[in-house]
């Protein structure tokens, strides 16, 4: 078992405090993340208001129902709350997670044991079966040293969900991760995927929401040196919408590299994203190298896309570190470009769309998603286009 | 046949003060299998008419009529004027970010054909009609005119001339930016296209020296909004030794201004 190199890893990262507003300090303590009023700044941007009361932190035992298939070697059990905390997960960083830990009674592990490769992406399918149902959840996923997989987290259906997951990734292991979240228009989540990667160890996590109101936060820290995590997203914002991603790429060794690209579009009135994009280089993080970028393409009028890049950076010796941010209206010369060689105009506007995702798309990682992504994407454009869904 | 027939055609476009008239009153009939050269100092109204006949939202059409083959133009979207056979070689065409050439080459061409092309010819169509401009067809995967050149983005107008082959193509300072040997080859795909059938060709320029490589049949002087002079190729050797300073001055004298 690799329980008990939990403890050598945590010492090896610099745990002293930083005074830094991008970092919450972890804790499993209720009383430290008391409810908010939607003024702070990490919940600013949120519609405190509309998320079911589930910062209000009521017990319940409702449950996602989940379906997968495991591939041979690979388990899927249950946990105690203190399982959980030995297997090294990140603490709580902020509300939702801590009430989700909790509240959930227990968690769910993932578990691939070290030196299995797992050819097959592992699809764990979450199901909700109403709005009505408060739902706490509490996930760990480990790969262990030197192993590799794919894992799809795939929420539907209705919920008021709050979830910690920790991704634990051991040294020399590879995971390629995709939260998706499309859930139906009343569903509320509110998620927290914490990565640790291991020494030169390589994590590929993407972020896609279609439906259903969306906070997600992904934090990713590093138990050793050489460690690499690209954090991808993509978004599709409808009227009324709110789709939030917040990153936190914690640098916590030397020469390690992060690499966020968030990509997302906003149609119809009220439809609103935001992406909060913090990058902290701790002084015993040299050489390390990191990039985030976000860019929103606005569909219609009516929609609000935030974007906040932060990058804290402790140490001079870095080899890289910038960031970028761009929010961009469906251009009308495009539109002319595209129709003046006889193109037309929906058909224009799903070619740009089309493009704008195509890259991020590709890079997921995760074969046969390609196809369901575009198709979702051009279901949610047809939305804008006619008014109503096509199925 | 083919005709384009341009009549009293004015055009305004909005600005801070209001709406301002760019064209007041073009007048300009293109028959099948000629080529027009439109010339005229900076600010005269050469692009807005270019953009005008291609249906540009920017430009307001205040009077006056525009047909292709009798067909009103003006009534068209942007996208049916490109079916019902305009094409616009535009000045600075526009990038668009994460469509590859040949996706949109094929998604144009067939709306303009009404059919997807045959694969398999029509593979081979783009890379021959790249060759000819001698775009690298490499290219074909890259973003449509993203990181391209002037001179590859004008190369690229002329391959999208030369496969959606419309009844008149309208050249908007095609040669503008252009070193000589990329005006060759661009001029040398136009004089291609106009081999290809009937075609009518309306060429704006500021410059003479593309006439050099695509003889018009007529040249029209545009000053202020206006076709201030016509006449045959000869018009346009007169420029070149004398410049546009004679009708600008002239406007000038008439109070216009300018």
């Amino acid at each position: 078992m690799t329980v008990t190199e939990a403890p050598n890893v945590a010492s090896a990262v610099e745990t002293t405090k930083v005074a830094s507003h991008l970092h919450a300090n972890p804790s499993y303590d209720v009383a430290d993340f008391p409810k908010p009023n939607g003024r702070e700044e990490v919940w600013r941007f949120t519609p405190v208001k509309r998320l079911g009361g589930l910062l209000d932190g009521e017990p319940s035992d409702k449950h996602l129902d989940i379906e997968t298939t495991l591939p041979e070697g690979v388990t899927l059990t249950s946990i105690s709350t203190e399982e959980a905390r030995d297997l090294g997960e990140l603490a709580p960083t902020d509300r939702p997670s801590v009430l989700a830990v909790a509240n959930a009674g227990g968690a769910v592990l993932l578990d691939v044991p070290a030196d299995t490769e797992v050819d097959e992406p592992i699809i764990v399918r979450l199901r909700g079966s109403s709005a009505d149902d408060l739902v706490w959840g509490h996930v760990v996923v480990r790969i262990g040293r030197h192993a590799k997989a794919s894992v799809v987290v795939d929420h539907k259906g209705s919920a008021r969900y709050a979830a910690n997951t920790s991704m634990l990734v051991g040294d020399g292991a590879q995971l390629t991760v995709v939260s998706l979240q499309d859930w139906d228009d009343d569903a509320v989540h509110l998620g927290r995927d914490a990565i640790r990667v291991g020494r030169d160890a390589t994590v590929r996590h993407s972020a896609i929401s279609f439906g259903g109101l969306v906070r997600l936060n992904v934090e990713v820290q590093y138990d050793g040196p050489g460690g690499s995590a690209d954090l991808y997203g993509l978004y599709f914002a409808d009227a009324g919408q709110h789709l939030e991603h917040r990153l936190f790429a914690d640098h916590t060794a030397p020469r390690t590299r992060s690499n966020v690209v968030y990509k997302g579009a906003l149609q119809g009135e009220g439809a609103h994203t935001v992406w909060i994009g913090n990058v902290l280089i701790r002084k015993v993080a040299e050489g390390i190298e990191t990039y985030e970028q976000n860019r929103n393409l606005v569909l219609t009028d009516g929609c609000r896309a935030d974007s906040v890049p932060n990058l804290e950076i402790e140490t001079g010796e870095i080899e890289g570190a910038g960031h970028a941010s761009t929010t961009g209206r469906f251009d009308d010369e495009q539109l002319f470009y595209l129709q003046s060689r006889g193109i037309e105009e929906d058909e224009a506007r799903r070619l740009v769309v089309h493009g704008f995702f195509n890259d991020i798309i590709r890079k997921i990682g995760i074969e046969g998603l390609e196809e369901q992504l575009m198709a979702t994407v051009e279901a949610e454009l047809a939305k804008n286009v006619t008014g109503k869904e096509i199925l | 046949m083919s005709t384009l027939e341009i009549r009293d055609l004015h055009v305004s476009v909005d600005t801070e003060d209001g709406p301002k008239e760019i064209l007041k009153g073009v007048t300009l009939t293109i028959n099948e299998g000629e080529t027009h050269a439109i010339m005229g100092p900076n600010g005269s109204g050469k692009s807005t008419l270019a953009y005008s006949i291609a249906g540009h939202p920017k430009y307001q059409v205040t009077g006056g009529s525009v047909l292709l083959d009798g067909e009103d133009v003006l009534e068209m979207s942007v996208d049916e004027r490109a079916r019902a056979g305009l094409f616009l070689a535009m000045q600075y065409p526009v990038e668009v970010p994460g469509v590859s050439v040949s996706n949109f080459l094929r998604t144009a061409k067939t709306a303009v054909s009404g059919e997807a092309p045959k694969l398999r010819t029509w593979v081979k169509d783009v890379n021959a009609a790249m060759d000819r401009v001698q775009m690298d067809t490499a290219m074909a995967q890259r973003s449509v005119n993203e990181g391209f050149s002037g001179g590859e983005k004008k190369r690229h107008e002329i391959v999208q001339l030369e496969l959606l082959d419309p009844k008149v193509a309208v050249l908007d300072e095609t040669d503008s930016g252009l070193d000589i040997d990329a005006l060759r080859i661009v001029s040398e795909g136009v004089n291609r296209f106009k081999e290809n059938g009937d075609k009518g060709v309306l060429l704006i320029t500021h410059y003479t020296r593309i006439l050099r490589y695509i003889k018009p049949d007529h040249v029209h002087v545009f000053v202020d909004g206006r076709i201030a002079d016509e006449g045959g190729p000869e018009l346009a050797d007169k420029l070149e030794a004398e410049g546009y300073a004679s009708y600008v001055s002239g406007v000038a004298a008439a109070g216009t201004g300018v």
